[in-house]
């Protein structure tokens, strides 16, 4: 142990040691948050208010809140002893924890901030001697003086120790002698924020000037610069009328100087008493003056002008110098710094700039040339003789003396001066149908009273709305706001607005709440629209009182005056939407499917395959690929699905089920030499040998449908056109004529099958007729052509199938008129006519599907079987190359004719077409051009296999392929490609 | 054009019926195994989902949550969640392990009459009797549908999901191949309803069961017609088809409660057997991975009536059933 103690002695602890652990205690848990309490010094616990209600002990003894918690000191009174007055101090409420070091109302001395620092905040001991008075002996701030540390702050000791002293400045010693050179130099010179040289100053440098050399001085205190605060809000510098001055009554008789009247506030504040006459109270112009006042020599005061300063900063520098001009003085003038001599002038709060800004340099304008117009004006383009009304001598007067008329002639003017009216005519714009101005809007009478009234005013100007009057009995008629009490008249004139126009009431719905009274306005409506002229008692309930239906027949009235067709007043003074809501177009997928029947055929042959598979472009979802992590095939295509393009609403042919080969949609695909599987053996020997004609029938609409539904393509044959033109012609002798050309066509076909066929099923002329009819542009562009293409088609006969005589310029149903016309196309390549029907699928025509099957199963008894053969085998064996497209019996020459002839035609189809397109059709064309390249690869191909068929030696080989063919077909699809 | 190679042995028809489980859930409108074949997945018509384990027969866990018999339903890739739709026109993504409702895809206009989980589960496709394939995102908390494939003219009946290609069979006679990454949509023509459609496991043909009776192996590329099957009766309910796991045979649901199967190259009069107790399969699903090649496991499914075929009418009334609970077999053969 002593050893143990020996060991103590050498070493140093430091802090308090823990208790050594004894070995048989458990080891101590650590005290769960809700045992851990806080204990005053006196162990009272504390419990925790919350930190804004009480903190830890609120209330007495932290009874807050409980049963015999805090309640204030009651009310007590009685005979003998009367209820004090009370007042309740904060201390009152306090605990003795806050009257503590710490607390928030200390009673203890504490060594504070005030003691420890040796300057004295005189605000604050103020405060503390007000607080003095109340506390509990009088005086107490005495105490506090007495008290007094004496010790200073770290600060001033550190200071003291260095060797400062009170009231020197803090700093290296410096010299004297290089300040008074310095000084000498700069004379009354001073820079900056430099504080005026005051007269102590000046008898300490005289001073100075004994001092020997080798003696260095503490630097000079500086006195803080004074930062009070601003409180007012008046300008720098100012301050307002003074209360003690007002009530002194002193103010008026001064000076006023609304920018220093710190010199006479200073001076009253230290009490300088001056000899004031007058007494105290508020005196002054705005007072008047009081009963007890005894001079009132001011009553009518008059302010003068002369108390006023004119000029900013006063007349006189106030340095004694009153324009002496020294010519020390003259050399310093010329120094920027001049100013900073007179440093009393300078603003509180201010000071001299360092730098003066710079002055800016201001150029004068450029000297503007002599014949310089400030008004530029354009060379006018209007001929003068243009305007009616004006003599050709005016008008050369006018054009010569351009810039003297103005008024006269505003279209010589720039646009400026020209209305809208003169724009429109410039521009050659239409009128627009409705008002030409605000007055067209008034009802006459009112129009005519403020003519009145204007002539009265103006008595020589012209008039000019009134001048016209037929105008005016239009609008009268158009506006309809007659004059109130004749109902009668009005209803008239409703009924004039409304006749005949089948504006759709469907953008307006004035009575939409309630659907019966809706129900009633549109039938109104529609009987307006009818013309009758009892349309309003007609379209009222009857079963209404009659108070009711008179209501509702002004309402009616009122409503239809109001909302009129758009062909009257308010509405044409609007162009309507580029994009309207409810579009007479529908989004139409682009791609149609092809021809059900066709594959029906397919499947019931087995023939699965080209026929039935058809391929469309398709845009799945961006987010889509990246979940199936695959790369968008079509980058940058905001389409999703499949690509629309956008249709005739309320066509017939979107409910026609077209016929349109997907194939052509398909990328061209590889041709099928490399697909062949073992499967394909067997089963091309199965089909060969199986010549199913149904086959043949249904692979022939297909490709005719190719052909024809771009209307921008030629069409397979005159005939389309031909049956166009019959369109303009009655129908009735429609089928006259149809048998004629049909008859001239196909000589070499079964002439009596087709007319047969065509007196079987009539009913795709009719439909075409009705259709092509109902579109009349169409049908009358298309007849212009036709007379041409019915005087070439019979010499060309056969070649029809090459020509482009597809000169429809489609405007809307561009799908499906084509249709309709590939339907009742029969082109002398295609033997069987009846596969026409065959093709036309009109889903929504109920008849056809009986009349088609019934045409198909007598086609295909009488089709041509060879034929038929061939385009089978075509279909087996997959594409091949483009055929000659004219028949090889025909000769080179008749080619070459075919060619020329094709070409002359295709041009002035494109003329056509270029009158006629609009912008619609056009990006419609587009997307169908490449389709259209396919097609016609494909309808050669058909066509190669008409020729082998006519040959029966031709074994497939597309060698033998002429190169003038082969020229033919190149320019075939460059001019495609060029339109 | 690559096609299996023929086979060495003779392929094996399933010849034992190796267990019979007891879904005790109305008809059976759907068995389907789970991503490995370990686990068989039941669409009870009692708006049920019951989990199986094949190797033991033993019911695991039934999901609930349909308000509706559940029509199909599909596992993902990892055995984490299950897919299942139903006639009340929802798709629930389900949490295998806690069997909670992960979410529920609402927009189909009509009952869903097939999902599938895409190869990373991390799209449901989903295709319904209103005619369109809802493509659902399962990463995002978006409640629309990523795409809606709207070409089908008719209910889809069926759709099967192969890396990125989609096939869609539809009552419009139509089987609908979407390719994403050609952006290309393939449309074959058939003229029958489609029932049922599958790739083939080499990814070169589909299959497709239409309400012709006839089974047809269609070249994916070309849309040719590979093989015709036929023999069975399939005229008016929705029943599946499918390939084995070699691609070696065809398979296919019967009306007359056979399972018909067709050797694929020698397309001659179809194998059948018979499943027990049952009037009427509908369901199947075959599984590749777990069995030897020659084997398959076969799960078959049987209801009262078969689920008719979306968008068609029931075409004839079967005789009433004598039992009215569903009986499902899983036969195998060595």
């Amino acid at each position: 142990m002593a050893r143990d103690d020996d060991g103590d002695e050498d070493f140093v602890t430091f802090g308090t040691a823990l208790e050594p652990l004894e070995d048989d205690e458990p080891l101590r848990k650590p005290i769960p948050l809700h045992e851990q309490t806080v204990k005053d010094e006196k162990g009272r616990y504390q419990r925790f208010h919350g930190a804004f209600t009480g903190g830890f002990s609120a209330g007495y003894f932290n009874t807050v809140g409980s049963k015999e918690g805090w309640t204030p000191s009651t009310f007590v009174s009685s005979r003998q002893q009367k209820a004090d007055k009370h007042h309740a101090r904060p201390e009152d409420f306090m605990d003795e924890e806050d009257f503590g070091e710490h607390g928030i109302a200390p009673r203890q001395i504490t060594t504070s901030l005030e003691f420890s620092s040796s300057r004295r905040d005189e605000a604050a001991e103020r405060a503390k001697a007000v607080g003095a008075q109340a506390a509990l002996i009088p005086g107490d701030t005495l105490l506090e003086e007495l008290i007094s540390p004496a010790k200073s702050s770290i600060g001033v000791e550190l200071l003291r120790r260095m060797g400062w002293r009170e009231g020197q400045g803090v700093g290296p010693r410096v010299k004297r002698k290089p300040r008074r050179q310095q000084q000498a130099e700069g004379g009354t010179k001073a820079y900056g924020c430099m504080l005026p040289p005051a007269g102590s100053e000046d008898s300490e440098d005289e001073y100075e000037e004994f001092a020997p050399d080798n003696v260095t001085f503490a630097p000079k205190d500086v006195t803080p610069v004074d930062f009070s605060p601003r409180l007012g809000v008046q300008g720098l510098g100012y301050r307002g009328l003074d209360p003690g001055l007002a009530l002194l009554g002193r103010g008026a008789d001064e000076h006023i100087d609304l920018f220093r009247p710190q010199s006479e506030s200073r001076s009253r504040l230290f009490g300088d008493a001056r000899s004031s006459v007058r007494r105290g109270g508020v005196a002054g112009q705005a007072f008047g003056v009081g009963a007890l006042e005894d001079d009132d020599e001011d009553v009518y005061h008059r302010d003068s002008m002369s108390r006023y300063d004119t000029v900013l900063g006063g007349e006189e520098p106030g340095d004694g110098l009153f324009g002496w001009t020294a010519p020390q003085q003259y050399t310093k003038k010329k120094d920027k710094s001049k100013d900073a001599s007179y440093l009393g002038k300078i603003l509180e709060g201010f000071t001299l700039a360092q730098n003066p800004p710079e002055e800016k340099v201001i150029f004068p304008p450029p000297a503007l040339p002599s014949n310089y117009r400030p008004v530029h004006r354009f060379r006018p383009q209007v001929d003068v003789s243009r305007l009616s009304g004006v003599s050709p001598a005016l008008a050369q007067a006018l054009k010569t003396s351009r810039g003297h008329m103005i008024k006269e002639d505003p279209q010589q003017e720039g646009r400026h001066q020209l209305d809208s009216g003169q724009r429109r005519t410039m521009l050659g714009e239409d009128a627009l149908k409705g008002p030409s101005s605000v007055m067209d809007l008034l009802r006459p009478e009112d129009r005519q009273r403020l003519l009145n009234l204007r002539n009265s005013t103006n008595p020589t100007t012209c008039t000019p709305v009134s001048t016209d009057k037929s105008q005016v009995a239009k609008q009268d008629l158009l506006v309809g706001v007659a004059p109130p009490p004749s109902g009668l008249q009005q209803q008239q004139k409703v009924l004039a607005a409304w006749r005949g126009s089948n504006a759709s009431t469907q953008t307006f719905k004035p009575f939409e709440k309630t659907p019966s009274k809706q129900a009633r306005y549109d039938l109104y409506l529609d009987r307006l629209r009818q013309g009758d002229t009892d349309a309003l008692e007609q379209s009222l309930d009857q079963t209404m009182t009659e108070w009711e239906r008179s209501r509702e027949r002004e309402e009616f009235v009122r409503a239809s005056v109001l909302y009129r067709p758009s062909s009257s007043s308010l509405s044409s003074r609007f162009t309507s939407a580029k994009h309207k809501e409810d579009e007479d177009s529908v989004e139409v997928n682009r791609d149609e499917e092809g021809d059900v029947d066709d594959k029906q055929n397919a499947v019931k042959m087995k023939m699965f395959g080209k026929l039935t598979r058809e391929t469309f472009e398709w845009h799945p979802d961006k987010l889509l690929c990246k979940r199936f992590n695959v790369p968008d095939p079509h980058p940058g295509s905001g389409v999703v699905g499949l690509p629309k393009v956008k249709r005739d609403k309320f066509s017939v042919f979107n409910f026609l089920s077209v016929m349109e080969s997907r194939e052509m949609a398909a990328p061209p695909k590889p041709p099928e030499s490399g697909k062949k599987s073992r499967w394909d053996v067997s089963q091309q020997e199965t089909k060969g040998t199986s010549e199913d004609p149904q086959s043949a029938a249904q692979t022939q609409p297909e490709t005719k449908s190719d052909h024809s539904s771009d209307p921008g393509l030629p069409a397979s044959s005159s005939r389309g056109t031909s049956a166009a033109s019959r369109t303009q012609e009655k129908l009735a002798d429609l089928q006259s004529s149809e048998k004629k050309t049909a008859g001239d066509e196909e000589e070499q076909q079964e002439e009596d099958e087709e007319q047969e066929e065509e007196e079987s099923r009539p009913s795709m002329d009719l439909f075409k007729a009705i259709f092509a009819s109902s579109s009349d542009e169409k049908s009358s562009s298309s007849s212009e052509e036709s007379n041409d293409e019915e005087d070439r088609k019979d010499k060309e006969e056969g070649k029809t199938d090459l020509q482009p005589a597809n000169l429809f310029t489609i405007t809307t149903s561009s799908v499906t008129t084509s249709s309709v016309t590939t339907s009742s196309v029969t082109t002398s390549s295609v033997t069987a006519s009846s596969v026409t029907t065959s093709s036309v699928t009109t889903s929504s025509v109920t008849t056809s599907s009986v009349t088609t099957s019934s045409a198909i199963t007598s086609n295909s008894h009488t089709g041509a079987a060879s034929y038929q053969k061939s385009a089978q085998e075509e279909l087996e064996f997959g594409p091949k190359l483009p055929p000659p497209s004219t028949p090889a019996d025909r000769g080179g020459a008749a080619q070459i004719c075919s060619q020329s002839r094709e070409e002359f035609s295709r041009k002035k189809e494109k003329k056509h077409k270029s009158r006629k397109q609009n912008k619609h059709k056009k990006d419609k064309k587009k997307k169908k051009c490449k389709k259209h390249k396919h097609k016609q690869e494909k309808k050669s191909k058909k066509d190669e296999s008409d020729s082998s068929e006519d040959m029966d030696k031709d074994d497939d080989d597309d060698d033998q392929v002429s190169t003038a063919e082969l020229l033919k077909r190149l320019k075939n699809i460059q001019s495609h490609r060029t339109r | 054009m690559a096609f299996p190679q023929p086979k060495p042995q003779a392929p094996q028809l399933p010849q034992h019926l190796l267990r019979t489980i007891d879904c005790q859930q109305g008809a059976v409108r759907a068995v389907r195994f789970n991503a490995d074949g370990n686990y068989v997945l039941s669409c009870g018509s009692d708006k049920s989902l019951k989990l199986w384990s094949v190797s033991q027969g033993t019911f695991l866990k039934t999901y609930s949550g349909h308000g509706y018999e559940v029509l199909d339903a599909d596992g993902s890739y990892d055995n984490s969640q299950i897919c299942s739709c139903s006639s009340d026109k929802s798709v629930i993504l389900w949490d295998v392990a806690t069997g909670q409702v992960t979410r529920k895809l609402r927009g189909h206009a009509g009952k869903v009459n097939c999902v599938q989980f895409n190869e990373e589960a991390t799209v449901i496709l989903s295709g319904s009797i209103d005619g369109t394939v809802r493509c659902w995102d399962t990463r995002s908390r978006r409640f629309e549908p990523i795409q809606v494939l709207d070409e089908a003219r008719d209910s889809i009946s069926s759709l099967k999901v192969a890396q990125h290609e989609l096939l869609t069979g539809s009552v419009d006679g139509r089987v609908r191949r979407y390719d994403l990454r050609m952006g290309q949509l393939h449309v074959d023509f058939v003229n029958s309803p489609i029932t049922c459609v599958c790739f083939s496991q080499d990814g070169q043909c589909t299959l497709s069961s239409s309400l012709d009776s006839t089974v047809r192996l269609l070249d994916k590329s070309t849309g040719e017609m590979l093989g015709e099957f036929t023999g069975h009766k399939m005229k008016g309910y929705k029943l599946d088809c499918c390939l084995s796991s070699k691609d070696t045979h065809v398979l296919s649901c019967s009306e007359d409660g056979f399972v018909y199967c067709w050797d694929l190259v020698e397309v001659c009069s179809p194998l059948c057997f018979k499943v027990l107790n049952t009037r009427l399969i509908n369901t199947f699903s075959s599984e590749s991975c777990l069995f030897p090649p020659g084997v398959f496991v076969l799960k078959a499914a049987s209801g009262k009536s078969g689920c008719p075929v979306p968008g068609l009418p029931p075409l004839r009334d079967l005789p009433p059933h004598s039992h009215g609970g569903a009986g499902s077999g899983v036969g195998g053969g060595a």
